[in-house]
């Protein structure tokens, strides 16, 4: 016990006389969970606040391109602007100064209304309220397309939500168009409403965890757990350099003649760096809670939580110092050790949902997410930040994250026995 | 007592053995000196001797403890003093001796006062408080000697203990061995400086290639061969003049 107290405590002292890589440790976490919480704030505000510039050319200058435009200006998603022509609004997309333009094809309105009344008229003919004259040869118009320039830049999603919008929209106008050309056909009369056009199916979104209150989160929520759980397993790229800087300076071929075990100078290790990640942890809680209302970011909201947040922090903790330790006993040069480090960080960071969600990955890279301890973590803050689940419910992940802590500590065991067996 | 019996090592993908088939007693209280030239196998026999390599046959004793059975017992009698300097960089004189000593199981207030005594002996009181990386290569040589003396060790095997200091610090070092040597403890060291092992060493071996060439007291050896007056001589004689570069 004596023996691993002094190895946690020199641990301790190595750490704090770096003073420039203990600010490292505990700063660049923090500006990473700013930085991208704000970023990532700032999309969900141009979404819901800010408008997004769209160039409009209106080739119809009719009534249904004045509605397509007094839709997407009081839609609080867009900024109309007037285009001069297609060929120029193309130019401006594609050269990135606006992101998406909408061209408004020649007799929208013209055509849109005679093919609607054509189809009013047949239907009403057909219930004999119209009078006949089948004799008059109607000209059928040609269906018109609405077309749509991103600039090549734009992500999949962006395009995604602004084609459903538009596509919402125009659907919306159609159908106004139709219940009109009724309208006009069965009265005479324009202010009598023959049809309530109000929407009869609706929807309303509600947590699963309070029937009512509806279920709202936000960039804090999401990026805290996310970049704290990042920010955790990076401490694999100190751990292992640390690792690797004993064998070069020749302490740790000292060690190795001392009668010591490798599992005590481990377990010193480990006490100190699950106490680094626990730290951060802290850090991006506090900075969650107090710093980023200063910065008009939304709060962090730990209300009743903490206790099993930090039972989280800590087997997540104990998992990434795991494999910093396996790191560590594997590399021979700091060269081998920190790109690796970092890249595979990187690696278990994608495949276990930090950047993209899991549900929208192709299934091979589903399956792989399995297997990364920063999945677990991941699911396992979610359900005590998001879902408010109890101790019982986070138990197999934390219990995952536990078994990769013994696996590859383990292994790092036998390795270092192995290889220095006498 | 050491008691090497028909040791050999030969590293993995290896065409030679750096050490073959080595016979060697080395009696308890003595100072004996592994000699040889560059790649002759000093370092890999002390390794060995220290449980930092595997030997590929033979075996050997220890105050009669065998190195297989009887690890850290074995560890516990002996102390080594590397020619690297095995410190931490970052770390004080007295953070460094406090991991090394507790590591031994020594603690409280018999560690703190050990470490005193062997700061002063050796000149670095002063400097206990600094961190290694402002110390000079003789200060450091100094220190990771007391980092492998604090238990009291029965055997102290020392690689090199002298190499790159001056001779201020090289004497402190010699005259702090000899003491310790006064006190029970046998010394096995490796040197290139054959003038300070001849009249440093009870006895000496020389080795080359892996073998001992001849051994015995350094004054006896000397007497035995005509055309030498001092190690030196009776080494370049048994070794030959011919460089011992090898990657």
């Amino acid at each position: 016990m004596h023996k691993l107290w002094a190895s946690t405590y020199k641990e301790f002292l190595l750490l704090t006389r770096d003073i420039g890589g203990l600010a490292v440790l505990f700063l660049m976490p923090l500006l990473l969970v700013i930085t991208i919480t704000t970023i990532q704030d700032g999309t969900f505000k141009t979404l819901e606040t800010s408008k997004i510039p769209m160039l409009l050319v209106d080739k119809d200058q009719g009534a249904v391109s004045r509605n397509i435009q007094e839709n997407l200006n009081s839609s609080d998603l867009f900024e109309v602007i007037a285009g001069k022509s297609e060929k120029d609004a193309q130019n401006l997309v594609q050269k990135g100064t606006y992101q998406l333009a909408i061209i408004i094809p020649k007799d929208l309105s013209k055509d849109l209304q005679q093919k609607v009344r054509d189809n009013v008229e047949e239907i009403l003919m057909r219930f004999g309220m119209e009078e006949e004259n089948i004799t008059s040869v109607k000209s059928e118009p040609k269906p018109k397309e609405v077309i749509l320039y991103f600039d090549p830049a734009t992500q999949q999603s962006f395009k995604s939500s602004v084609r459903s919008n538009i596509k919402q929209m125009i659907s919306q106008i159609e159908s106004q168009t139709i219940y009109k050309a009724f309208q006009e056909q069965l009265t005479e009369d324009e202010s009598e409403v023959i049809f309530d056009t109000r929407h009869f199916i609706t929807f309303k979104e509600i947590d699963p965890n309070n029937n009512e209150k509806p279920l709202v989160p936000n960039s804090t929520q999401h990026n805290i757990p996310a970049w704290t759980l990042f920010a955790i397993f990076f401490i694999i790229l100190p751990l292992g350099i640390n690792m690797v800087k004993e064998k070069n300076q020749g302490t740790f071929v000292r060690l190795r003649t001392q009668p010591v075990s490798y599992a005590t100078v481990l377990g010193g290790k480990t006490l100190v760096y699950v106490t680094v990640s626990l730290i951060q942890f802290a850090l991006m809680i506090l900075v969650g809670i107090y710093l980023f209302p200063l910065i008009n970011l939304p709060k962090l909201d730990v209300s009743g939580r903490l206790p099993l947040l930090f039972v989280v922090a800590f087997f997540a903790g104990l998992a990434a110092v795991g494999l910093g330790l396996l790191l560590g006993t594997i590399a021979k040069t700091q060269e081998q050790s920190a790109p690796f480090a970092a890249t595979f960080v990187v690696i278990l960071a994608a495949i276990g949902g930090v950047w993209v969600p899991v549900f929208a990955m192709p299934k091979l890279m589903q399956t792989l997410s399995n297997l990364s301890p920063m999945n677990w973590g991941l699911n396992a803050f979610y359900d005590v930040f998001l879902r408010k689940v109890g101790f019982a419910e986070i138990l197999p992940e934390i219990s995952l994250l536990f078994g990769f802590f013994l696996i590859t500590t383990l292994i790092a065991l036998s390795y270092n026995s192995r290889k220095n067996a006498i | 007592m050491i008691q090497i019996s028909q040791l050999s090592k030969k590293y993995k993908g290896a065409t030679d053995f750096s050490v073959r088939d080595l016979d060697l007693t080395i009696e308890d209280g003595e100072i004996f000196g592994l000699l040889g030239p560059n790649g002759a196998g000093k370092t890999t026999l002390i390794s060995m001797l220290c449980s930092l390599l595997r030997p590929t046959t033979g075996s050997f004793t220890i105050n009669n403890l065998n190195y297989k059975h009887n690890k850290n017992q074995l560890k516990q009698l002996v102390g080594i003093v590397p020619q690297e300097y095995a410190l931490y960089p970052s770390l004080t004189a007295i953070d460094n001796l406090m991991y090394f000593g507790s590591m031994y199981g020594l603690k409280g207030k018999l560690l703190k006062n050990k470490i005193k005594e062997q700061l002063e002996i050796l000149g670095l009181h002063d400097f206990a408080r600094r961190p290694i990386k402002t110390f000079s290569g003789g200060m450091k040589r100094r220190l990771n000697l007391i980092s492998g003396i604090l238990h009291d060790p029965k055997v102290l095997f020392l690689d090199e203990p002298t190499v790159g200091v001056d001779v201020q610090s090289r004497t402190v070092i010699i005259d702090h061995l000899k003491q310790l040597n006064t006190e029970g403890t046998t010394i096995v060291y490796t040197s290139h400086h054959l003038n300070e092992a001849e009249h440093f060493c009870d006895r000496v071996a020389i080795i080359d290639r892996g073998q001992i060439v001849c051994k015995g007291v350094p004054k006896a050896l000397i007497e035995a061969h005509e055309n030498a007056h001092h190690l030196e001589d009776l080494f370049l004689i048994l070794t030959g003049k011919a460089l011992r570069d090898h990657a």
